[in-house]
């Protein structure tokens, strides 16, 4: 498969701003910075990537609590994000979100979702609006190895099936659910095997290369978008952090955490790529990364400067009319 | 103008709002009914009620979406849509089930425009069948309504008539906000006047039933009759009521109730729901609140008791605010 080479760098831009995002964001939480909870992505950014390098705006993602990924990775503002994070009211959602909640529906972005498995059935729905409207649009849900046991998961994905719509379901097994194994919350030995009985094919990737998510999302979305009703794609990949920030990760194995960052980094995978076909030079990609960094501190920059909300605002948004007599 | 039920009026208002927008479609359990069975006859049912028969014939599979029995779902389809542009119609067959999806509507549907900082719209109206009458029993016969009436983000609706519950059916496929629409079932075989075309009734506007001067009575869905014919029946004792059905609870027309009140002194409210946290209370607190100088009497709260609903024909009877009770409540504000 190949890959025009602004398509790779730019796949390799969003994956670098997705990880220093979520750096950042980690270190501005220890810093007292941003408030509340905070679920960051860092490890996964390839599975983010993979999929939507092969979205357009008109396409839909519904998230999760871990959204930060998915929400840059279909082409939200980082500047918006970051001072949504901070909670200013010149974020994303105006401060009312946060982080579980950042939303741009301009860029098809249906919200990071704070309940497990509550985008699912969301996400069928905008997939049912495109097969009414036969506008060959496709609708994306990302959720965790945690969502797979929700019964929301599989009202959705048999609705899918039976309604026959353009649905993708990416579930991204990075093997705990808060601080449980999925050997332990699964109770079937093929997960992959026990999706495709709802009756949909399921395409498994490399959560830590980029290259396996976006062969294996490319043929998810083709599937769906050709009108054969919905598709999954399962990765497996690794949270580089805890469940939250905060999260002491007592579940964790001596040395996983290295390992994880030595020998799962989707960054580094790419780079190794790169340096093996000589599509983009060593140089180069120290370019972009130069580049997101000065975006991520101006980020940061621009949500400490943001203007704070005011009480006025605390009613506003709730409803488009509300007219009470 | 012709007579009809309130199930052919909100029917009526579903064909109409379906001719006239093609982006309305209805979605639920057997909206249709028949798929993929011997008989073939899909569209014969037309959902367990009736209340969207005719819509799989006249607009087809595409928009008469019959679903597995999966309230999350469905709840989720309709919200999902509604968000990338289209106005569902979703059908929750019994309120009750509300036990099944409540993360889709309150936690989802009702706080998309908030979380996302007033930067989505998600036009979705849920229809349940709602309230006691029909010893259903404790899992078929709840009104539901009052709880989720303390949802912000959420619209909650409650047609009392035929003729409310067309205009309020449009209203609410218009409205831009989610609309929970409470259909109380044991009104859908009760008819009045209903015009044939289309026209809106706002939300926030309560409805005068009748108008008096001794007592103000509030009710709310199938009370509405049975306060009315309280009401009526005390006439012949020189005892003459206002009575007020906010037709929605959310939003609340506070201004109707307080203005009748200060006239009046006196305040009964009526609902089908058990007594706490419910729209008695919150409608008794909004007076003691805001027109406690006007009182001349301590308000009654005619509802529930706090029980799930029974099953034998006499306890449900005696379960449900009858007419004596109210009659009764009124009185007593006037003791």
């Amino acid at each position: 498969m190949s890959i025009p080479r602004d398509r790779l760098e730019r796949a390799y831009r969003q994956m670098k701003t997705i990880r220093e995002f979520e750096e950042r964001t980690h270190a501005e939480i220890m810093n007292g910075q941003i408030a509340g909870f905070t679920h960051l992505y860092t490890g996964q950014e390839a599975n983010a990537v993979g999929v939507c390098e092969h979205l357009n705006d008109e396409d839909t993602i519904i998230s999760t609590h871990r959204g930060h990924g998915h929400c840059i990775a279909k082409g939200a503002d980082v500047i918006g994000m970051m001072k949504e994070l901070f909670g200013s009211s010149e974020g994303l959602c105006k401060g009312k979100g946060g982080s579980m909640h950042v939303a741009d529906m301009e860029k098809g972005i249906l919200g990071a979702n704070g309940i497990v498995a509550g985008g699912p059935p969301i996400s069928v729905g905008a997939a049912l609006a495109a097969k009414i409207r036969n506008n060959g649009r496709v609708a994306v849900s990302f959720s965790g190895d945690g969502s797979v046991n929700q019964g929301t998961c599989f009202e959705a994905m048999n609705l899918a099936v039976v309604l026959q719509v353009p649905a993708v379901f990416v579930i991204e097994n990075n093997y705990y659910s808060e601080h449980t194994n999925i050997s332990y919350a699964v109770g079937c030995d093929d997960l992959k095997a026990r999706t495709e009985g709802f009756g949909f094919p399921v395409f498994v990737a490399d959560g830590a290369d980029f290259f396996s998510v976006y062969e294996a999302a490319g043929k998810a979305i083709e599937h769906a978008r050709s009108g054969n009703g919905p598709a999954g794609v399962f990765a497996e990949t690794g949270r580089f952090h805890g469940h939250f920030v905060g999260d002491p990760q007592a579940y964790r194995a001596e040395g996983e955490l290295d390992d994880l960052r030595e020998n799962s980094c989707c960054l580094k995978n790419f780079r190794a790529k790169m340096a093996q076909t000589g599509e983009i030079s060593a140089a180069e990609l120290d370019a972009i990364d130069a580049e997101v960094m000065a975006l991520i501190e101006a980020s940061v920059a621009a949500a400490k400067a943001a203007p704070r909300p005011t009480a006025e605002q605390v009613t506003q948004d709730v409803y488009i009319n509300y007219g009470a007599a | 103008m012709a007579e009809k039920t309130m199930r052919d009026a909100i029917n009526e208002a579903l064909h109409q709002a379906m001719a006239q927008d093609d982006s309305v479609f209805v979605i639920g359990e057997d909206v249709a009914g028949c798929n993929g069975s011997p008989s073939g006859d899909v569209g014969a049912v037309g959902g367990v009620f009736g209340v969207t028969g005719g819509l799989y014939k006249a607009f087809g599979p595409n928009r008469c979406i019959d679903t597995p029995i999966s309230e999350s779902a469905i709840v989720g389809a309709a919200a999902g849509a509604a968000l990338v542009g289209m106005r569902p119609v979703a059908e929750i067959m019994f309120a009750d089930f509300i036990g099944v999806c409540m993360d889709q509507i309150v936690n989802q549907m009702g706080k998309f425009r908030y979380m996302f900082g007033g930067k989505s719209k998600c036009p979705a109206v849920i229809r349940f069948a709602s309230g006691g009458g029909f010893s259903a029993a404790g899992q078929h016969s709840q009104s539901m309504y009052q709880v989720m009436t303390s949802f912000p983000g959420l619209k909650v609706v409650i047609p009392s008539n035929a003729y409310d519950a067309k205009g309020l059916m449009l209203q609410a496929i218009a409205d831009d906000d989610p609309v929970l629409f409470f259909e109380p079932k044991a009104l859908y075989q009760e008819a009045c006047e209903v015009p044939d075309e289309m026209y809106t009734i706002p939300f926030g506007e309560a409805g005068f039933v009748r108008e008096g001067d001794d007592v103000t009575v509030v009710a709310f869905g199938q009370m509405v009759n049975r306060a009315a014919a309280a009401i009526d029946a005390l006439e012949g004792e020189g005892i003459s009521c206002d009575l007020i059905d906010p037709r929605t609870s959310s939003p609340l027309d506070e201004g109707a109730i307080l203005e009748s009140v200060e006239a009046t002194g006196r305040l009964v409210v009526v609902d089908e729901s058990p007594p706490r946290c419910g729209l008695t209370a919150d409608i008794a607190g909004l007076a003691a609140s805001k027109a406690f100088h006007s009182l001349k009497a301590p308000v009654q709260q005619v509802c529930a008791p706090h029980s799930p609903t029974p099953f034998s024909p006499e306890l449900e009877a005696a379960y449900l605010p009858s007419v004596d009770k109210i009659s009764a409540a009124i009185k007593a504000t006037l003791a």
